[in-house]
């Protein structure tokens, strides 16, 4: 709390969007709390009373982040860079959807490529065939030697068999 | 039978040659892991935590003890050649560390945070083994409500004592808590914040939430920070073998570190990388030579290595004698644990003893392991230390998915997995500490359910809760646990509470 480090203490923008977000989830808890059929039995507290207790919880987080916003007391922190962020989002939204369709290898070695752009590796065309081939021996590795269950594409299928 | 019959017979079990292949591997997947730049033992054991699905109970908890012995070795590794601690724990490591490595004298600081490494975690392994047992037979005296004082005090020490900020820290543990009650209520089955959506009944899974959040969350976090520190890898010269006057400076400050942090480590409390901090200033102060501090002292390095090891042993003895995780680090083992609907606690030691004492002894096992490959191989860590940064985390991306893809491939989960990822990323940004949010999750449910035991014994009444000594005790440091601190950074003292921070561990 004493951090301080801002060279102006003036009212945090972004404390401001947490501690409306921390009092939102409150609610939510709050709210479903209430709408759970409250089965207290001997103890008097039920499957609502978790909820409730830290949805209120939440609240006062919620006063306390705002007070500490207002008076400048938050700490400073460096503004990011939000393109590099935005390349691995992609790279996981295209494995996450192409995942059931393209078997695990196209669609990890995706992410793979979009978080080496993200990181600097812009080459598309050198770092796509890197992460495919990448994912297929991971595939390999980790499917038919440590049995974990990944789901398999047409490629898996004609590389490794059935 | 006594203690050292059960651990002669953990031997028995650890020494079977599919169990020692495993714990090789667990040591050699640890330490790789554990070496890459910016993950710390939790993250090391987070990922790792698929590879060992596919084994039985015991094989797989074996693979993992040396997992986390071998994650724990290759942070040591990390930070004194990078200077960029993967771990919380490791920060004091770095301070000397990397200034002798700088100097030329980075063989000798490994050999001895390897060496002493080693010791330490040989004298705490025993200790838990001997320790164990009397915990065990205090835990079965604890009921509901004596659970619940403990669960309290872990609460607060994980998030709000250590660290520059009470609110972040409790802000973070409140999230994993709200996290935690997401799914079916574990004592009347009633649903709760499931939204309809079917996949939320079973909860948030505690390796879901880790690996998004450590592994997720930190490589979206670099990736943000563009290419604002460039890291220099100072490199091994010379020998890596200790001179006659760096053992003699060496060996006192292991047993010293050793006797520091095991029973921080031990005490069902976080905060367990204290020890590494305490460790230091006793070295600072008993050194013969404390000028040199700052300047790459092998006292600075040789005895919070030694404390960090012993308390990661000694964390190990609240999570198998009372199931309670006091880190990240535990709250993932738990998980490992309980996906083989395994409940550590002193149950445990009683319903499979063969599987604790083998698990102990693997540790032991582990530990000599570490020592005998890893100074030869320092080379070869070396080599992975300079793996440049894109394909550093596009790879640690990749098996931070196929962990999640491997226990559940639904939509749902990977969602989850981007969301939590973000938060982390997020949270970072905004200087939240991450290890409560994983702690709340796994322990809220554990906590809820004997407090609500506990009321259900006393018909409700609250005052039950402070009506036995041990009881009261233990909700009284809790409280305190939480004023102090506050009271010290109120008054402008918590520059050392900073310090502290738990930060990755």
């Amino acid at each position: 709390m004493t951090q301080g480090s801002a060279p102006a203490r003036r009212p945090n923008g972004a404390a401001f969007v947490i501690a409306a977000f921390l009092a939102a989830i409150g609610a939510v808890l709050i709210r479903e709390a209430g709408i759970i059929p409250d089965k207290g039995g001997y103890s008097g507290v039920g499957p609502g009373g978790m909820p409730l207790l830290v949805g209120w919880g939440m609240m006062i987080l919620a006063v306390w982040t705002a007070i500490d916003a207002w008076k400048g007391r938050f700490g400073a922190h460096e503004k990011p860079e939000f393109g590099p962020v935005l390349w691995i989002v992609l790279g996981l939204i295209l494995q996450l959807s192409l995942l059931k369709v393209a078997g695990f290898a196209v669609a990890s070695g995706l992410l793979f490529a979009c978080t080496a752009f993200a990181f600097g590796k812009r080459k598309l065309v050198l770092t796509l065939p890197i992460g495919f081939i990448f994912a297929f021996l991971v595939y390999g590795i980790f499917d038919r030697v440590l049995q974990l269950n990944l789901p398999a594409g047409p490629l898996e299928t004609l590389i490794y068999g059935g | 039978m006594t203690t050292f019959e059960f651990l002669l017979q953990g031997l028995g079990t650890a020494m079977q040659p599919m169990i020692l292949l495993y714990a090789l591997i667990g040591v050699v997947l640890g330490t790789a892991v554990g070496v890459l730049p910016g993950i710390g033992p939790a993250l090391t054991v987070a990922l790792l935590l698929p590879v060992t699905y596919g084994l039985d109970p015991a094989g797989s908890l074996v693979m993992f003890a040396g997992i986390y012995y071998g994650g724990m070795y290759g942070g040591s590794t990390t930070s004194i050649l990078l200077n960029t601690p993967g771990e919380s724990a490791s920060i004091v490591t770095a301070l000397e560390g990397n200034k002798m490595a700088r100097a030329g004298r980075g063989g000798p600081a490994l050999a001895t945070a390897a060496i002493g490494s080693f010791v330490a975690g040989l004298i705490a392994t025993l200790l838990l083994a001997f320790l164990a047992p009397t915990v065990v037979k205090l835990a079965l005296v604890f009921g509901p409500r004596e659970y619940f004082g403990l669960m309290l005090l872990a609460f607060v020490t994980v998030s709000a004592a250590f660290g520059d900020s009470a609110l972040k820290g409790l802000t973070s543990l409140f999230i994993g808590l709200a996290l935690a009650t997401v799914g079916i209520d574990q004592l009347t089955g009633a649903a709760r914040l499931s939204f309809g959506v079917p996949q939320l009944l079973d909860g948030i899974e505690v390796t879901t939430l880790a690996v998004a959040m450590f592994a997720l969350g930190e490589a979206l976090f670099v990736a943000s920070q563009g290419s604002r520190a460039e890291e220099i890898v100072e490199t091994v010269k010379g020998s890596v073998w200790m001179s006659r006057s760096d053992w003699a400076r060496s060996w006192k400050p292991w047993l010293r570190g050793t006797v520091i942090g095991f029973p921080i480590g031990a005490m069902p409390a976080g905060g367990a990388e204290i020890g590494t901090f305490l460790s230091y200033a006793a070295e600072k102060r008993l050194a013969k030579n404390p000028e040199e501090f700052g300047h790459g002292a092998i006292e600075g390095v040789a005895g919070p290595e030694a404390a960090n090891n012993a308390s990661a042993a000694g964390t190990l003895v609240p999570l198998l004698t009372l199931g309670l995780p006091t880190s990240a680090t535990a709250a993932i083992m738990l998980a490992g644990f309980q996906q083989f609907g395994l409940q550590p606690g002193p149950l445990l030691f009683v319903t499979n003893p063969q599987l604790v004492w083998g698990l102990i002894a693997s540790l032991l096992i582990a530990n000599v392991m570490l020592l005998v490959l890893n100074l030869p191989l320092i080379g070869l860590w070396v080599k992975l230390l300079t793996i440049p940064r894109p394909w550093l985390y596009s790879g640690i991306l990749l098996f931070a998915t196929l962990g999640t893809i491997g226990a559940n491939p639904s939509a749902v989960e990977l969602t989850m997995l981007l969301i939590f990822g973000l938060m982390g990323f997020l949270m970072r940004v905004y200087g939240y500490p991450i290890a409560p949010v994983v702690v709340g999750l796994i322990l809220g449910p554990m906590a809820e359910q004997q407090l609500r035991r506990a009321l259900s014994i006393s018909q409700g009444d609250w005052m039950t809760l402070i009506s036995t000594p041990v009881s009261a005790t233990l909700i009284m440091c809790a409280i305190l646990a939480l004023v102090v601190p506050m009271f010290l950074r109120w008054r402008g003292k918590g520059a050392v509470l900073s310090a502290v921070a738990s930060d990755a561990d």
